[in-house]
């Protein structure tokens, strides 16, 4: 099975600045794939190398098995949507499309085909200078499904949509998935990712941090996460817990959050020592922490990487 | 429209849509949507129009409605060929900055990342711009320098000044205006290639066209005369005009060839650029 994007140890460089540093991943076909990683991760970069627009440092980025110059039709390959806008503001929608359509001799009833499947019809001749961020979007969705390609690239689509443009693009992920193609998606937030996304390639300051399917990566985070207890007897409890690597908070009066230890083994001491328990709940750690634990340590290991950074690293807080 | 707000289902099912393929002539032809769907081109190529066919006709009215008031020296100069075509002053600017526009205006906008996607060898989208800009350009400069030149002869007949396409220069001169802002236009596509921002481009084009000259004027007499007839506007006019200030100029067809040099150095360099440079 040939893998639709291989990205092989790539790095890119802007001058004293590492953008993507030693990078290697492959989105398999027929999945949707999440590209996760908090803003200036290299996302967008790693995006724009895939479909050739930069040229990787070092390394390598093919798609369908050829380098992306090399595809004698690429909108029919693999279409795309970057963050950035990529249309000139003076032209109409309808043009644009019909100018991109033009160059691989795809027909004009495919490019009002597109308008309609986004929903632009009625503003398809208006200039795109005007557009609204959402329309601005569905602009870029329509070009990226123009050439009806196996392979989509979305470069953070939810980005500034409001609810219901949130909405539109859920379906639309959920209906290309349906149609078996095989979709990268980048996101800094782990919530929209996961509603949609198969697999993840976790990124953070340009290195792989994970490559891993949703569900693992959740169990992994949920490893070490708390239990919540609550119980009239307390401090009898807390005291039957006191073991080493055993920690125990509380911020309301008779309701512990145990770390460290499982939910049965709380059930079981409770039981030995007769104490009550009115509620036992494991804490399962929601995505977003899971993804803040995993950009977390990548924050530590670059710290540990250099031992005297000069500033603090803003980027990896946000 | 049956298929209008379907937000749950994506296009035909795939492999359903016809499937074409990159080539140099469906990229012109997509080059050709792209210049005439912008309005700031189609206005700068109506603004070189006018300017082209008007101005001429402007001057000419103008001097022979006050000719006896000119010098004899004016008069005996006069030459209607060159008035003919006297529009390319203003055309050529026009020309020029639209040229520039029409690569740079893709980057300001980020429409070269579009354009790059769809054709990523890049150099066939570079062939089409030069292409149909320069076709598009000799084509109604063409016209607009005919109806320059005819309508000042018509003007001038009364003070018998006139001339004919038959006669010496005219139709070099007729032909190698449109020529002239062809090759013009080419030049300042690859300054804007290069450049890759409107702002930087059209200074660079300004300054290689019209305050190089001027510099090379503050030099000593020696050094100016020797520099003056390779500079890029002074060797390309040769071929627009029948009547020289003085005998310090290229040969027209010469001069023409060196600025057409200058063209293709400016163009081999937006490719270069366009090949190593990320969009």
């Amino acid at each position: 099975m040939v893998d639709m994007i291989d990205v092989d140890h790539v790095s890119k460089r802007y001058g004293e600045k590492v953008a993507v540093d030693d990078l290697t991943f492959a989105v398999q076909p027929g999945i949707v794939t999440g590209f996760l990683g908090p803003n200036g991760a290299g996302k967008s970069t790693t995006m724009r190398m895939i479909l050739g627009l930069d040229a990787p440092t070092s390394g390598t980025v093919t798609v369908n098995g050829k380098a992306y110059r090399d595809l004698a039709a690429p909108l029919h390959e693999i279409g795309a949507m970057l963050e950035a806008r990529a249309i000139h503001t003076g032209r109409s929608a309808y043009n644009h499309l019909l100018a991109m359509a033009q160059t691989h001799g795809i027909p004009r009833s495919r490019v009002t085909e597109v308008i309609d499947l986004v929903g632009l019809t009625d503003v398809a001749r208006k200039r795109a200078g005007g557009f609204s961020l959402g329309m601005g979007q569905r602009l870029g969705i329509a070009s990226a499904l123009l050439g009806d390609p196996a392979t989509v690239i979305l470069d953070e689509p939810a980005n500034g949509l409001d609810p219901e443009g949130i909405l539109w693009i859920r379906n639309l992920l959920k209906s290309l998935a349906a149609d078996g193609r095989t979709v990268f998606l980048s996101s800094h937030l782990m919530s929209e990712i996961a509603l949609t996304a198969e697999h993840l390639i976790v990124v953070g300051k340009g290195r792989l941090i994970a490559d891993t399917s949703v569900s693992e990566i959740v169990a992994q985070a949920s490893e070490n996460s708390a239990v919540r207890v609550r119980t009239p007897d307390a401090t009898a409890l807390r005291d039957a817990l006191a073991a080493d690597g055993v920690s125990v908070r509380s911020d309301e009066r008779g309701v512990l959050e145990v770390h460290g230890v499982s939910s049965e083994r709380i059930g079981e001491l409770a039981a030995e020592q007769a104490i009550v328990l009115h509620e036992l709940t494991p804490q399962t750690a929601s995505l977003e922490e899971a993804f803040m634990r995993l950009t977390g340590d990548s924050v530590e290991y670059h710290a540990a990487a250099f031992p005297t950074p000069v500033t603090p690293d803003l980027e990896q807080v946000a | 429209m049956s298929t209008a707000v379907a937000t749950d289902r994506t296009a035909a099912a795939p492999k359903a849509a016809p499937r074409g393929r990159v080539t140099q002539a469906n990229v012109l032809r997509s080059e050709w949507t792209k210049l005439w769907t912008l309005r700031s081109t189609r206005w700068s190529l109506l603004a070189a129009v006018v300017a082209m066919a008007g101005l001429g006709i402007l001057i000419a009215a103008v001097q022979m409605g006050r000719w006896t008031h000119l010098d004899p020296h004016e008069r005996a100069v006069y030459d209607s060929i060159d008035t003919g075509v006297g529009g390319y002053h203003l055309a050529q600017l026009a020309i020029g900055v639209l040229g520039v526009l029409v690569i740079s205006g893709e980057y300001s906008t980020g429409m070269i990342r579009s354009s790059f996607m769809a054709v990523p060898k890049r150099l066939p989208v570079l062939w089409a711009k030069i292409g149909v800009f320069a076709a598009v350009t000799f084509v109604l400069m063409l016209i607009a320098s005919l109806v320059s030149f005819f309508g000042v002869q018509a003007i001038v007949t009364g003070h018998h000044l006139n001339h004919s396409l038959g006669d010496p220069h005219a139709l070099r001169v007729v032909v190698g205006t449109a020529l002239f802002l062809t090759v013009l236009g080419i030049l300042s596509i690859g300054i804007g290639g290069l450049v890759r921002n409107t702002a930087g481009g059209i200074a660079l084009f300004v300054f290689l066209l019209f305050v190089l000259p001027g510099i090379t004027a503050i030099l000593p007499a020696s050094i100016a005369d020797s520099i003056n007839p390779y500079l890029p506007l002074n060797a390309g006019f040769t071929v627009a005009t029948s009547t020289f200030e003085n005998g310090n100029h290229l040969a027209p067809w010469a001069g023409f060839a060196l600025f057409c040099g200058y063209a293709a150095l400016a163009v081999g360099a937006a490719a270069i650029g366009l090949l190593r440079r990320d969009a």
